[in-house]
This record gives structure tokens, C-alpha cells and sequence, in this order.
């Protein structure tokens, strides 16, 4: 059941999917300034470890985030900002993580893209590639062991991603259970500097979708109106019972693997190429275009964007740190079990 | 006959080891509804050992074969525990469970920490030596688990703890990597199952003693006590302390038991280097170097891959005969 995204009906109304393009953009607006806000506190010294920007994949991440209900499951990867944000992750937290803040989800304990909250469905990912297929197949099949209907799990990962033996497990089992995962595939041309010519030899990545016996969708990942329409498809054949589902969408990472890399590895006639597209550009024209917006309304959306991260990136710089002497070191819950004391 | 056969002690009971671990989950299964079991051939086929026979039967639905994928298998369990459930994850062998190292070391294990929510999944690990299993059915793994903070490490030696462990396991809000031995499977038997048990993080003396004491877990505690029942003749007194789980370590009965005997000699199946008996030493050399009348002993399996045919097989791995050689050199010493 391959796919390709001419082929996908998508049965919601066009006005339907008008909003959803103008709710992604909000989201995939957002993402952008916070992370240029991150990368900008990073050169300045305030973030300690890695900053991961997903410029270029917005389009992808913010489309699978607000396709996503409340009460679904979604694991994001490191290049999901706007997906994090669509799906319910507050400005602030996302600041907190990685300004190190004890307020923050993760309490100066992981930061920067390590971050979560599973008692919301916001799976934590952890940095082994992969893993977190098989574990919102997990979450899936005890909501399905408790009877509910209609939730929907997804997670995200890119094309180095496709290579490890956890993708391959997680997905091969997830279509053995029959499960409600939707796998975004964004293959953005690098992993980390390894280029695809190196990492997989079939023709394109979205072929892997038939030997696993789910489906398959390829699309042009800097195209947001695409990205929208098929992803949400996706979601919701995944929804109404179709198993697994995998989208593919080619994209370029506009930017290096982290912050401390300068990308001098790209090939520049990538980002010359329809790939290379900045997918908010893109966004932008196609409102403007459709007369769904003007101009001026996505420039105020950007300010209101600038403000709100500047807020919540104030007040993450003025939180409190962890203190060693304070916390907390015992990693079981159960604390008769811990040896953390005897050490 | 082989060399070296390997000991057991008191068995006139009618239920087995194998049996108790098959009784508890089904009594797990049975009581709670949040409880599912995930693993290779074990639903109509019970298992490579039959730990699950006829249990897909009784609980349908709850006991599911699973894809040879042990990496999917912990991430399945993980997933499911974070939804609430308590999911039990069946190694079909204890030395495949390298397969699913990263879910279990990586993600399992730091989940309570990174992110303040409980991961408890129990994952069963067949482990341990039985004559002609080889380098990859062999192995002992729970001084790998034991390393990593955020993990419970048990290691029953008797029926008994096979029933009660498993059931605590299971109500353990953290991930519980669960040893239970291959050979103790068929040869271990008790005449019933208790309802109480001592908790997690207890050793228990196995056999009380004043001359020396033997610190050991697992299959290795029924050498021990070989061992000890040899030296009675001499008129020797050993106890036996049977740690029950590696991981909380039971420091203080150990303190407790080196302070009456002033000698101690920690044994263990696996590979020597580093370990769980590395770690007793460390201890009582630590906290009780003043207790010691002599140096401590050690006595592990050979610094090589656990071999196939029972005559190397019986001399890889200590040994009543091997233990008492070295308690020997202890008691002089």
C-alpha cells in the first residue's frame, strides 16, 4: 500500500484544511523565533551542552503536532519544536530545559531536546535512535488493553534513524500488532555529516513502508500545505483502525546537526534546489497566495511569536539552577530499594 | 558420568523452581489486570522452559508471542508501563537480553530520574549454566544490570524466592531485572508456596555457621551449602548467606555475618572481572576490614566465554568441590 501524496484523498473540507495551514504556520512561527532565541542564548554562553534547531523541517514537525489530539502519544525527535509546541509543550518549558531551570520538566537533570512529560503522552526521547518506536507502540497497545478507541501514537526521526535495528523492530512490531503509529520519517539529506548515499542503498526510504506491511506516504517536506494534507491523513487512517502508517518527506536541515557545527559538509547544490527551501517561506507565500492571510497578519503573528519567547525566556533565565546539595539522588522511585545512600 | 556435577540440595518437594515462576504469574495475571506478558514462544508454546505453559490459554490476550526482537520487546514494556501497565518481558535466554541492552540500561533505567515518572516493567532473565548450553545459553548477567543505577537486580536460590520475588518484582515501581536459574528450573523443588517472604534488599543465612562465611546468590547458593555440609565432616562450621538480590546489596547482614566468622569468600557464576563479588569484597573491605582475621576470597567463573562440553563446563564455573578447594585455602590462611 504505497502511497504518494497526489494519490491521498483527503477527506477534510478546504476550508478545513485553510485553518489547519494557518495553525501550523502559527506553531512552525513560533518554533523558529524560540530556537534562534536558543541558538542566540547559546553563542551568548547562558546554555550549557548542545542546541539542536529543526530549521527546515517546521513544516513536517508542526503538521504531525497539530494532527495530534489531547490524549494521543507523541515522542518527538531533536529537530521537533514545532511539533513539541503544537501538541501542548508551553514556550516556557522548552526554555527551562534548556536554560537548565530546576522549575523545568526535567529539573536540570537532561536538558535541551531530552525533555517530556509522559504522563501527558509527551514521550522523552532518549538519544539511542529509534527507541521510541517501539515504545509509543507500547503506550498504544495498553491503551488498547484498557479498551480505549481512536488514540492515535506518533513519533518522529530521520533518515540516519531508518538504519538502526530499533527502527526496524519497533516498526515491524508495531504492524504485527496492528497498532496506531504513525512513523514521520524526515529525511533531511544528513545525518548529523553522513549524507544518504551512506546510509541506505534502496531508492527512496519510503519503499521500506511495503516490507513492513503498512503504509506509505512520500511527501515534499517543504511544503507545508502537503505536509498538512497528508499528514493529518495519515493520522487518520491510523485513527479509524488502517495500523501503521509511514511518511516520508524529503527535506533539507537548513542548518548543522547542533549549534557547535557549521555545516561546511553540505552540498550546496541541495540548498539550491527546490529541497533547499526554507518551508516558512514557502508557508508564507502559500497564505498569501490563497488569500488566507496577508501579509501584515503573519508579520504580527511573528512579533506576538517574539514576544512570547522573549517572556518565557526571561523568566527561565532568572529561575533558579539545581543544586547539587539539594537534590535528590536517587534514581528508583522506590526509595527502600535505593543504594544511593550506602555510596 | 561428567565431571564435576553440579549440586542440589533437600529436593523431596513436588513443586519446582520453574513451576513456583509459572504459579506466580499466574497468580499475577490473575489478580491484576495491568499485568500482560510479552516474549518468544511463549503463548500456546509456554516457553522455551514452559514458564508460561498453559497460561495464553487462561488469560487470553495477556500472554502474546512476540517478533525475535528483544530491543522492541523492552520498548513495548516500557511504553506500556508508562500507560500504567505491568508488563512482564520474557528473555527466551538471559545472554539474548544483550539485544535489548538499550532499552533496558538506556531508557528503562533513567526514566524515574530524567523525568519523575516510574518505569515498572519486570524483565525475566533464564539465566545461568546447564550442561552442553554453551557460550550463548549460559550466561549470568546480573552484575551488567547491577552497574546501572535505576535498576532492582534479583537472583532467587530457592523455590520459594522464585514465587515471592517474582510477585514483589511485578509490584516494584521500577524496572526489575528478574535472574532466575536454568538449572534450578527442574532440580530445585519445595512442598509448597509461602505467602510471606522476606522483602527485597534482605539476604537471608542460608545455613548459620562461625568459621568462615560463604557470600553467594543464585544456583551457586546450593554449591555453597555442598560445600559447607563437606566441611561439617571435618568438623568446620560455614555459613551461607544467600544475597537474594545483587542489586540492593544486603551490606549489613554480610557486616553482620563476617563479624561472627572474622573469614569471608563471595562466590558467583559469572565472569570474574568486576561483579557482584567484586562488589562484596569492596564492601567489607570498606566498611569491615577491622571484622576480617584474614584476606577475603573470591571465586567466580573463568575469564572466558562459558564453554560447551560439560567437562570444561564443570570446571569454568565454581563448583562445590572448587568452592570447598578455596574455602580450604580460606580457613588456613
Amino acid at each position: 500500500m504505497l502511497q504518494t501524496s497526489p494519490a491521498v484523498r483527503n477527506d477534510a473540507r478546504p476550508d478545513e484544511n485553510k485553518a489547519r495551514a494557518l495553525t501550523a504556520y502559527r506553531w512552525m512561527i513560533l518554533a523558529r523565533v524560540l530556537e534562534e532565541k536558543l541558538a542566540s542564548l547559546y553563542r551568548g554562553g547562558k546554555i550549557t551542552g548542545g542546541v539542536f534547531l529543526g530549521k527546515g523541517q517546521e513544516a513536517l514537525s508542526a503538521a504531525i503536532g497539530t494532527a495530534l489530539k489531547k490524549g494521543d502519544i507523541f515522542a518527538p525527535l531533536i529537530r521537533d519544536m514545532a511539533g513539541r509546541l503544537a501538541f501542548g509543550e508551553s514556550v516556557l518549558e522548552a526554555a527551562r530545559t534548556y536554560l537548565g531551570s530546576r522549575l523545568g520538566p526535567m529539573r536540570g537533570r537532561d536538558g535541551n531536546i531530552h525533555r517530556g512529560k509522559p504522563r501527558d503522552g509527551y514521550y522523552a526521547m532518549i538519544s539511542h535512535l529509534g527507541a521510541m518506536v517501539s515504545t509509543v507502540a507500547g503506550g498504544l497497545f495498553a491503551r488498547r488493553a484498557r479498551g480505549e478507541t481512536g488514540v492515535v501514537g506518533a513519533t518522529c526521526i530521520g533518515d540516519g534513524a531508518t538504519s538502526t535495528g530499533s527502527f526496524h523492530e519497533g516498526l515491524n512490531m508495531a504492524a504485527v500488532e496492528k497498532l496506531p503509529l504513525v512513523v514521520i520519517v524526515a529525511n533531511n539529506q544528513y545525518a548529523y555529516s553522513t549524507p544518504t548515499a551512506r546510509q541506505y542503498a534502496c531508492e527512496d526510504l519510503v519503499q521500506r513502508a511495503a516490507g513492513y506491511g503498512v503504509a506509505g506516504y512520500k511527501i515534499d517536506g517543504t511544503d507545508p500545505s502537503a505536509c498538512v494534507e497528508v499528514v493529518h491523513e495519515a493520522v487518520a487512517r491510523a485513527r479509524a483502525g488502517a495500523g501503521p502508517q509511514m511518511v516520508v518527506a524529503d527535506l533539507l536541515r537548513l542548518v548543522g546537526h547542533g549549534e557547535h557545527d557549521d555545516f561546511h559538509y553540505m552540498n550546496h547544490a541541495l540548498k539550491l534546489a527546490p529541497i533547499g527551501r526554507d518551508c516558512l517561506d514557502v508557508a508564507r507565500e502559500q497564505l498569501i497566495a490563497s488569500g488566507d492571510a496577508t501579509r501584515a497578519q503573519l508579520d504580527t503573528m511573528r512579533n506576538q511569536a517574539a514576544a512570547e519567547v522573549e517572556s518565557a525566556c526571561g523568566t527561565a533565565l532568572r529561575e533558579a539552577l539545581p543544586n547539587p546539595s539539594e537534590e535528590d539522588w536517587c534514581a528508583l522511585s522506590t526509595r527502600r530499594l535505593s543504594e544511593g545512600g550506602q555510596q | 558420568m561428567f565431571q564435576n556435577q553440579t549440586a542440589t540440595t533437600a529436593q523431596t518437594g513436588t513443586i519446582t523452581y520453574l513451576e513456583a515462576i509459572r504459579a506466580a504469574q499466574r497468580k499475577l495475571l490473575a489478580e491484576d489486570e495491568r499485568v500482560f506478558i510479552y516474549g518468544q514462544d511463549i503463548a500456546d508454546f509456554g516457553g522455551a522452559f514452559k514458564a508460561t505453559k498453559g497460561l495464553a490459554k487462561e488469560f487470553p490476550g495477556r500472554v502474546i508471542d512476540s517478533p525475535i526482537s528483544e530491543d522492541a520487546q523492552v520498548g513495548l514494556a516500557i511504553g506500556a508501563a508508562l500507560e500504567g501497565m505491568r508488563p512482564i518481558v520474557e528473555m527466551q535466554f538471559a545472554d539474548f537480553s544483550t539485544c535489548g541492552l538499550t532499552q533496558i540500561l538506556q531508557h528503562a533505567a533513567t526514566m524515574f530520574w530524567r523525568t519523575g515518572v516510574p518505569c515498572p516493567i519486570v524483565v525475566r532473565l533464564p539465566s545461568g549454566g546447564t550442561a552442553g548450553a554453551g557460550p550463548f545459553h549460559s550466561q549470568s548477567m546480573e552484575a551488567l544490570y547491577a552497574h546501572y543505577p535505576g535498576i532492582v537486580v534479583m537472583t532467587p536460590a530457592t523455590v520459594e524466592d522464585a514465587y515471592t520475588m517474582l510477585l514483589e518484582a511485578v509490584e516494584i515501581d521500577d524496572p526489575v531485572i528478574f535472574c532466575e536459574h536454568k538449572y534450578l528450573y527442574y532440580h530445585l523443588k519445595a512442598d509448597g508456596l509461602p505467602d510471606v517472604a522476606l522483602p527485597t534488599g534482605k539476604a537471608r543465612i542460608a545455613r548459620a555457621g562461625r568459621d568462615a562465611t560463604i557470600v553467594t546468590y543464585s544456583a551457586m547458593v546450593h554449591e555453597s551449602i555442598a560445600c559447607a555440609e563437606e566441611l561439617a565432616a571435618e568438623g568446620w562450621e560455614i555459613e551461607v548467606v544467600d544475597l537474594r538480590s545483587v542489586k540492593p546489596l544486603d551490606t549489613d547482614t554480610i557486616l553482620g555475618s563476617v563479624a561472627r566468622t572474622g573469614r569471608l569468600l563471595a562466590v558467583g557464576e559469572a565472569f570474574p572481572w568486576g561483579g557482584v563479588t567484586a562488589e562484596v569484597l569492596a564492601r567489607i573491605a570498606t566498611e569491615g576490614f577491622g571484622l576480617l582475621d584474614a584476606p577475603p576470597m573470591r571465586l567466580n567463573a573463568k575469564d572466558t566465554p562459558v564453554p560447551y562440553h560439560p567437562n570444561l563446563w564443570g570446571t569454568h564455573r565454581p563448583t562445590a568441590r572448587a568452592i570447598t578447594s578455596a574455602m580450604r585455602d580460606l580457613l588456613r590462611s
